[in-house]
This record gives C-alpha cells, structure tokens and sequence, in this order.
C-alpha cells in the first residue's frame, strides 16, 4: 500500500503532462511538434527492439565504462589527494582549473587524439565525469573522524586496512553525491560525443533524425533519453540505498525516526 | 624521586584482584615531561604500574592528564624522559597495550557492525577470520552485549556503545587498558555499571587499567593507586595508595569512612600544589 502510494507520488505529473500533451497534440499540423500519438508509435516501432539494440545498448555501454573509470579514478585519486596533504596543496589549482573547464569543449582535442569512434566517447564521458567524484571523495577523506584516525594508529591498522574500512566508508556518502552528479553530466556526455563522431548511439540518432527532418524520430530519441537517465537515476538510488545503508540508517536516528 | 606505586604495600588490596607480582613493573615511566613549544605541560613524572593494576589518573581540567595518556600510549611522543611497555621502550603504541577512547561516538565505526568493529583491530593483528569472529563475539558477551552482535552502535544507547569499545580493547587481550575518561558521557546508572564492568574486567583477566578522570569519587572507587597530577607544570603530587577492602561495591564501598578519608585526602592534593605557581 505504501510502495502503491509512492509510485502514485511520484507518476502522477507525469501522466497530467502526457495527457495534455497528448491533447494538445492531438490535431497538430505543425511539422516540428507532431501529435504525441505519433511519437509514442514511432517509439514503439523504433526501439522495442531492434533501436535499442542498435541505438541504446552502444549507449549505455559508452556510458558505463566511462563512468565506472571516472568513479574509480576519481576515488582513488580523490583518496590519494585527500590522505596526503601537501600533494593536495600542490595540485589544487590544477585541479580547479581543469573541473571548471567545460569538458564538452575538450571533445574537439579528445577527437584529435583518440579519433571518433567508441575511445573518443569513453574517454570524454570519463574525463566530464571524474571532477565531481574527485574534489567529493577529497573532502570525504577531509572530513574523517580525527578520533579514528588515533583508533587506526593505536590498533596498528596497516595504511590498505585503513582506506579500506575507514577512509573509504567514511568518505563513501560524499563519493556517493559526487558520483550522482556524475552521472547526470555523464548522459549529457554520452549524448554529446555521439552527436559528433560515428558510430551510432542514442545522441548520434537523435542529431541524425533532426537532420533528416524526422521530427516523430527527433522527439522519439529525446524522449528515449529522459527516460534512460530516468532509469540509471533510479538505479543509481538502488545501489545507494544498498551500499550506504548504514549511513541513512544513522542519519534516520539521529533525527529521532524510527526507520 | 622514583615512586613505586605498588611497591606500598596496603593491606586490602592484595590477594584477590588477579595482581602478580613480579620483579619488573609492566609500565615504567621516568624523567618524563612534555611541552608543547615554551609551555611546559607536565615534568619529571616517575611512576610504575603493576601488571594488573588499577590506576587512575585524576588532576584539575588542563593538567595535562590526556596529553599523559597520548604519551602512555605512543600516540604522541614525550619531549623529555621514557617509558617502558612489558620492558620495551615506547615507540607508537605497544601491542599488548588497547585505549578505549573518551568519546565511543566517535571512536566506534558506524559502518560497521559491533562484532566487525570489535574484530577489525584483530585483522591487523593477523588472527585469523573465524577466530576473529570468536573472540569478538566472546567479548562482547563479556560486556554483556551478546545479543547485539549484529547491531549497528548508534542502534545502541551510549552506555552499551561504551561497552562495545570496551569489548574492541578486551578481544586484542591486551595486558593493560588505558582510558580516558571513559565513563564522562553516559548517566549515573549506567557510569556505576561501566566503572562495576571495568572493575570486573581487571580482576577477571588481570589486565591492567590506567584510567583518567575528573571525578574523585571514581577514582577511589576504582583505584588500587591513585595518581594525583597538579601544578604548573605538572608534576605527580602523590601516589595514593586505595586500601579499601575488594571486591568493590557501589553502596557499600561507598559507605566506608575510610572512602571519605580518601577522598578528601585526593581532594587536598589537587586543590594545593606543592609546586608553588609564579
């Protein structure tokens, strides 16, 4: 009953919009906005399923190595920075520097070096997404509990025992936000490179079908992203939720909840 | 000026608390003193504890009574004198040698639970998996926590928390326990159930117990010595030895006259150093 009134929560603007969509649409001539039931046939047609293995699939595998080399990096790196004080103050600006420069605008040098294909899109979506996880799990290692620290150094805890099951856990909720945010800019990625470059992919269809003047495929490929990012968000909670039990479990208690 | 703390022999005290006595003290501190830059904090303390021996530290607030235990323990590094650990020189905190800190709040993983936090510091120590989870789990039932193996500690009430970072020192069987001020967070009830635990701990398995505190009343109650640091700097007033008959009770110990004696003899120490303040 609960998990019925939680899904209703969160789909029932959803709905209101589709179906005011779907109205408004209904009679359109205008050959930019199609009626809604046109997209929704085009959609069914185009990935269920052969656009989805052709389209979708390349995507997400793109995304998902790209990603999961931003997160690890930037984890470790973040780890490395945030345990050694003076090579943090020694790369601080660099660091500032490279996260506040739009990594959309590298694509046009990541291209010059890796080509068009698959690597070109691996690597911009890895090098968009690494800042947030990177300058996250720095200051998750920032804010570990000093008392810990004398904890690990009076059991002797070795420096891997350490990061393992003290410095990584601690900092893990901040790695976690960073890592959410990386995956929102991460999609934004994916769907940019692929607009330039070959290969295929949900960006590159999308470009391709407003270029050929398919506005059903156009809305048909927009629409197939939101609900892709929709999912990987959802996903992402899941995994969340699991890893970090611990984390929501204590910040519900400590506010008086009964969770 | 070397004051051997057991070496005064009270009556009472002898016998039944587990203590052995052997020629060699199984902490030896002399000569030490620390300062941090210009500010001396304390200076030429000399004293030894026994195994098995329950000694607690008490002094006014900045006397430097933590600052002692960070050098007891190898966390922080004495500018003057030594300290010998079970015959070895003090050099980062000696096996053999587990702290339960102040604040189990913040001393306690909360990602992990009470039988990991217990066992991890045994992982380090190269014990094996299953024996790990064995000794944690026979700690913690010696802190009477044996149905919360598999709690989390902030699912557990302060009191209980303590008790786990208890049971974290107790599963490395250690040969002495050092706490600072252990007992300062928790309420009354609970505070006179964790000073019975520390008791019972000491006398049940010998281990020795420097404890820091700012309450005379434990002090005595606990205490075999009783080392009253005070002055500027520091120095160790006296070591007073606790002649009260054991096992302690809270109501009955307590009542003793000679438990007020006591008290007001601590009392005395550290409200009048000997050291006069320029």
């Amino acid at each position: 009953m609960k998990l019925v009134r939680h899904v209703a929560w969160e789909i029932w603007l959803p709905i209101v919009l589709l179906v005011v969509w779907w109205f408004a649409s209904a009679d359109s001539m205008n050959t930019y906005f199609p009626p809604l039931h046109d997209i929704l046939e085009r959609s069914k047609e185009l990935w269920f399923w052969q656009g989805t293995r052709e389209d979708v699939l390349p995507s997400l595998r793109r995304l998902a190595v790209g990603y999961l080399i931003a997160v690890a990096a930037g984890t470790l790196v973040g780890l490395l920075l945030g345990g050694v004080h003076w090579l943090e103050s020694a790369t601080r600006p660099y660091v500032e520097f490279l996260r506040s420069t739009p990594g959309i605008a590298l694509m046009p040098l990541v291209s010059l070096v890796f080509g068009l294909g698959d690597l070109f899109k691996i690597v911009t979506i890895a090098l968009v997404c690494c800042w947030p996880v990177l300058l996250n799990s720095i200051d998750g290692v920032h804010s570990v509990e000093p008392q810990l620290r004398d904890v690990a150094t009076s059991y002797r805890l070795t420096t891997a025992e350490r990061v393992r099951f003290i410095l990584l856990p601690s900092a893990a909720p901040q790695i976690f936000a960073g890592a959410r945010t990386a995956l929102a800019i991460g999609v934004i990625a994916m769907t940019a490179s692929e607009m330039i470059g070959i290969g295929g992919g949900l960006g590159y269809f999308t470009l391709n079908a407003s270029t050929a003047f398919d506005y059903t495929g156009l809305w048909s490929g927009i629409i197939a992203l939101g609900v892709v990012g929709y999912i990987l968000n959802k996903l992402f909670a899941a995994v969340e939720r699991t890893v970090l039990a611990w984390h929501y479990g204590l910040v519900a208690h400590s506010q008086g909840g009964t969770r | 000026m070397t004051q051997h703390a057991l070496s005064s022999d009270s009556p009472g005290s002898s016998g039944t608390t587990g203590r052995c006595r052997t020629g060699q003290p199984l902490i030896g501190v002399k000569g030490l003193g620390h300062a941090y830059g210009p500010r001396q904090i304390f200076e030429g303390l000399d004293f030894s504890v026994d195994k098995g021996e329950f000694v607690c530290i008490v002094g006014p607030s900045g006397v430097g009574k933590t600052t002692l235990l960070g050098c007891l323990t190898g966390l922080q590094k004495p500018t003057q004198g030594t300290i010998h650990f079970d015959g070895q020189a003090v050099k980062g905190t000696p096996e053999g040698l587990a702290i339960v800190f102040q604040d189990y709040s913040r001393s306690l993983m909360p990602w992990l639970s009470t039988r990991d936090n217990v066992a991890l510091p045994l992982r380090s120590a190269g014990v094996g998996k299953k024996e790990r989870l064995a000794r944690a789990t026979a700690a913690l039932t010696e802190v009477g926590l044996g149905d919360f193996l598999d709690s989390y500690p902030w699912q557990l009430s302060g009191g209980m928390q303590q008790r786990v970072a208890i049971a974290r020192a107790l599963a490395f069987n250690p040969k002495a326990i050092v706490m600072d001020e252990p007992f300062a967070s928790v309420d009354a009830q609970t505070r006179s159930d964790l000073e019975d635990l520390a008791l019972k701990v000491r006398d049940e398995l010998g281990i020795a117990v420097m404890l820091v505190t700012h309450d005379i009343d434990e002090a005595v109650y606990l205490a075999d010595t009783i080392l009253v640091l005070a002055g500027k700097p520091a120095t160790v007033q006296t070591l007073i030895p606790v002649d009260l008959p054991t096992p302690r009770e809270q109501l009955a110990t307590k009542a003793e006259p000679r438990f007020a004696e006591l008290r007001s003899e601590v009392y005395t120490y550290i409200k009048k150093p000997a050291a006069p303040t320029a």
